[in-house]
């Protein structure tokens, strides 16, 4: 039995050690918005936050997330500048990866919440969209940027 | 006839005109949720499409398949330019399998593909929205004691002109219910839309952005098992024998079955069956392809290359004017096969009960599918309920019409009898087949003292993709599979002397329709060598092709359009080189403009594309454009890294490390430029793909003078180090 907190609830699972963080998340809590795509974390399809970084959750084990916060793509509101950016600049097309994007955004722009096209090149590059959005999720970090500092200064 | 019934009707009626809330089995897409949760709301059912509840919420059933090329947007906003609603709030649904749902250029079969959608519905959406407007009209005008043509339709209400008394389409519907069906409708003229043709965002941006669409994968039914299946290490391969002692005993495993496809491992979670996977001993008799190697494919290929094939297009005397030509120029040119790798793995979720059974997948050929189950099944084809659920990319992957990703799971429900959804890994994804085939291609000119293209001579080498296949009827015409050579026998060039043939070999390997199906590798060798006779004409690239487009002048307004666009008649930055190409294909007309780099390890950066485009009237111009983009995309990923190869029968990738995509780092920076048309509208789903490869391999021989020949491009071909 591990106990895990994700979207700011406590959850109880029993399963092995070794399940991956994904399939826990999407088999035993039900949460269907974190995706599975390559199960070897080299497409990003798959991210969450772990006490706020994106990580792959198809190669982090349950065993290893004793104690830390898990935030799912449910788990981020609405209003997030994130998720308004990427509706504004009209992101998705099949809309499969795009948790897995919008996750990896909001921890990259934590970490530099004004960044250069160079950083989201950086940062952004290991997830993979195969309908092409990158040019719009480009986009959408630049806005996002902009719409959370304006925030700040509300 | 229409008919008004309470949303908790749970059947799919038979006259095809009608259709339940969507209620099946508690599930449906989450557009539709919030009308299904007004439980007392009563439906005006005016045709197949639409649905106007007493609620005021209007239901567009769309029996396209939404896979990112935006037809639940596109094909909504047919129906709402002539039922006057408000586009941003109608919900939308999947339609159900019925033949009211049919492609209406296919025959009996309802599916999505060939970047039809818009062009196909054109006249049908538009017509049912134009039907139920006046349907909704006459009911006003009945309640207001007037003549119908003294009432107007606007947002979703109906309005008495000289009065303005208004009456909204929910509180006509059931009014509405009781009368027939227009015999004529007229349709709005162009100048008077007010939603064809304005940028419209994506209706169901919000769940794909929230995490709440549903894709095949995160459907559920109760008691569902979950499936992985040990498939076959060569094509064909047959199971000898196997042992599921071990897997048996891997917690969480139920079941272990044999189906056609392999060995099914049937568990209640992901985990325990993909555990399970890993414990199977099986046995393999590995059959007939075992040998197969893309090395030895390459040299038969090529020395079929060298021979007659069937012939496609002749006009002239191709041979006998090469012969005689000033100059001769011949090329091999090759591609690989492909997958389509759609980011969402197949799936697919079957419950079977005694007499019914439901399947829920992401298909992009609705029909085929629920008859394939259906025949497996030996349940009558209405029996047999197939819920289209958000497809998580298709690409050609979801419209097999040998229906493997069904058949299997349904096979497994059978043995079971209980409700079991099948997922594959992408390690399966990219091993288990139905590739864009690999072509060969061998191809000459002949150019006279002037400089002028005489003589043309093209064949093809490559498997035929609707061999076996109820498309063959449709698509072989005289043993040649239009597929196979579209791009290359229709060339727009002014050329005398053509000559266009066919092999279609047959090889163990199972290859399938791949975005824009003949184009992606007709493109790629018509656009690359006709640069290289340019240049061994001494001409400009641009100039040439221009010159031989007179008698097309849609093909040669885009050119001219990309080439302005890109600074065509400028000197191309320093370190830089640029390339131009121009193609049709699904009806529309192309021309891209790349400019590239490339890093002494011979690495091609891609810098900028131009993309212009004529795909006749504009339905919805961000929808253009962003298919524009999504299309370079998917043709750069195969022209700079994607290849399946083949060595003992076994294909040698397995996940994106070895089939990788482009990404972030490597995103061009894009421009669209849409060419105003009142032609027909045509596919954009599609044709952004094809004139890719060869504008950036075109660009990459102005920089370096080196011709790319083989995708994807080699860097050790253009390393300087």
């Amino acid at each position: 039995m591990f106990t895990l907190f994700i979207n700011g609830i406590r959850r109880k699972v029993d399963v092995s050690p070794d399940t991956p963080l994904l399939w826990v998340i999407r088999d035993h809590i039900g949460l269907t918005g974190t995706k599975y795509s390559c199960g070897i974390a080299v497409c990003g399809a798959c991210t969450v936050l772990i006490d706020g970084k994106a990580e792959r959750s198809c190669q982090t084990f349950i065993k290893d997330i004793k104690g830390k916060k898990i935030t799912t793509i449910e788990g981020i509101p609405e209003s997030h500048s994130v998720k308004k950016a990427w509706i504004i600049e009209d992101v998705p097309q099949c809309g499969y990866c795009q948790s897995g994007q919008i996750l990896q955004a909001i921890s990259f722009l934590n970490e530099k919440p004004n960044p250069s096209d160079r950083d989201i090149d950086e940062f952004m590059s290991g997830c993979i969209c195969r309908c092409g959005t990158y040019q719009r999720i480009r986009s959408a970090i630049h806005l996002a940027s902009k719409l959370t500092a304006q925030g700040r200064k509300k | 006839m229409s008919k008004i019934f309470n949303i908790s009707r749970r059947e799919f009626l038979k006259t095809g005109a009608i259709i339940s809330g969507g209620l099946i089995l508690g599930f449906s897409l989450p557009l539709s949720a919030e009308s299904l949760a007004k439980k007392s709301a009563k439906i005006f059912a005016p045709n197949a499409f639409i649905r106007v509840g007493t609620d005021n919420i209007i239901t567009i059933i769309v029996n396209k398949s939404e896979m990112g090329q935006g037809v639940y947007t596109s094909l909504p906003m047919l129906i709402a330019e002539e039922l006057e609603c408000d586009i941003s709030k109608v919900k939308i649904q999947s339609a159900p399998v019925d033949p009211a749902y049919n492609h209406t250029e296919w025959g009996h079969v309802q599916g999505t593909g060939g970047s039809s959608s818009v062009r196909s519905t054109w006249v049908q959406f538009r017509k049912a929205g134009a039907s139920a407007r006046m349907m909704l009209i006459a009911a006003a005008a009945n309640i207001w004691k007037v003549d119908p043509s003294e009432c107007s339709a606007e947002k979703g209400f109906v309005i008495h002109n000289k009065t303005k008394k208004r009456r909204s389409f929910g509180s006509l519907a059931e009014k509405a219910s009781h009368l027939k069906p227009p015999k004529d409708v007229s349709l709005k003229s162009p100048e008077n839309f007010k939603i064809i043709g304005k940028p419209t965002k994506h209706l169901d941006a919000k769940e794909k952005v929230n995490g709440t669409a549903i894709f095949g994968i995160d459907v559920k039914v109760p008691g569902m098992l979950t499936t992985l299946i040990a498939r076959p290490p060569v094509f064909g391969a047959k199971v000898k024998g196997f042992s599921d002692e071990k897997t048996l005993q891997v917690k969480g495993v139920t079941n272990v079955v044999q189906i056609p496809s392999g060995i099914a491992v049937v568990a209640k979670d992901f985990w325990s069956a993909y555990k399970g996977i890993e414990a199977l001993d099986i046995k393999w008799d590995e059959g007939n392809n075992a040998g197969l190697s893309t090395d030895a494919m390459r040299s038969h290929y090529s020395s079929l290359a060298k021979t007659p094939g069937v012939v496609a297009r002749k006009e002239g005397e191709a041979k006998q004017e090469f012969m005689k030509a000033a100059k001769q120029i011949t090329a091999e040119y090759e591609v690989p096969y492909l997958a389509h790798a759609p980011m969402e793995t197949l799936n697919c979720l079957v419950d079977l009960k005694d007499n019914r059974c439901d399947i829920w997948t992401g298909t992009q050929l609705q029909t085929i599918d629920r008859n394939s189950a259906a025949a497996i099944l030996g349940l009558k084809q209405e029996n047999v309920h197939l819920h289209t659920t958000f497809l998580g990319g298709g690409f050609g992957r979801r419209a097999n019409p040998h229906s493997d990703f069904v058949s299997e799971a349904v096979h497994i429900a059978k043995a079971l009898k209980k409700p079991v959804k099948v997922i594959w890994t992408r390690e399966d994804d990219i091993k288990g087949g139905y590739y864009r085939p690999m072509w060969y291609d061998r191809i000459s000119a002949g150019i006279d003292d002037k400089g002028t293209l005489t003589a043309w001579m093209h064949t093809i080498v490559g498997q035929s993709v609707i061999e076996g296949t109820p498309f063959e009827q449709a698509e072989k015409k005289n043993g040649v599979d239009e597929t196979s050579v579209e791009g290359a026998n229709d060339i727009p060039y002014n050329i005398p002397n053509i000559l266009v043939d066919l092999h279609s070999p047959k090889v163990g390997v199972p290859v399938l329709w791949w975005r824009s199906v003949g184009h992606s590798h007709t493109a790629f060798v018509v656009e690359s060598f006709i640069d290289e006779i340019a240049h061994a004409a001494n001409k400009d690239p641009y100039e040439f092709r221009r010159m031989l487009l007179k008698n097309h002048p849609r093909h040669k307004a885009v050119l001219e359009l990309a080439a302005e666009k890109a600074g065509w008649d400028k000197p191309v930055e320093k370190g830089k080189g640029r390339g131009i190409s121009v193609h049709k294909s699904f009806g529309s007309f192309i021309a891209q403009a790349a400019e590239v780099s490339v890093e002494k390890s011979g690495e091609v950066r891609v810098h900028k594309v131009i993309c212009s485009i004529d795909c006749g009237r504009v339905v919805n111009p961000s929808t253009v454009a962003a298919q524009m983009e999504s299309g370079i995309v998917f043709g750069l990923s195969a022209a700079l890294f994607g290849s399946i190869t083949l060595k003992n029968g076994r294909v040698e990738q397995s996940n994106f490390h070895d089939y990788p995509m482009l990404s972030m780092k490597n995103m061009p920076k894009v421009e669209v430029h849409i060419v105003k048309s009142e032609a027909t509208p045509e596919g954009v789903g599609e044709p952004g793909v094809p004139p890719i490869a060869p504008a950036v391999c075109n660009a990459i021989f102005a920089l370096t003078g080196k011709r790319i020949r083989r995708l994807p491009i080699d860097k050790n071909e253009l390393k300087r180090i």
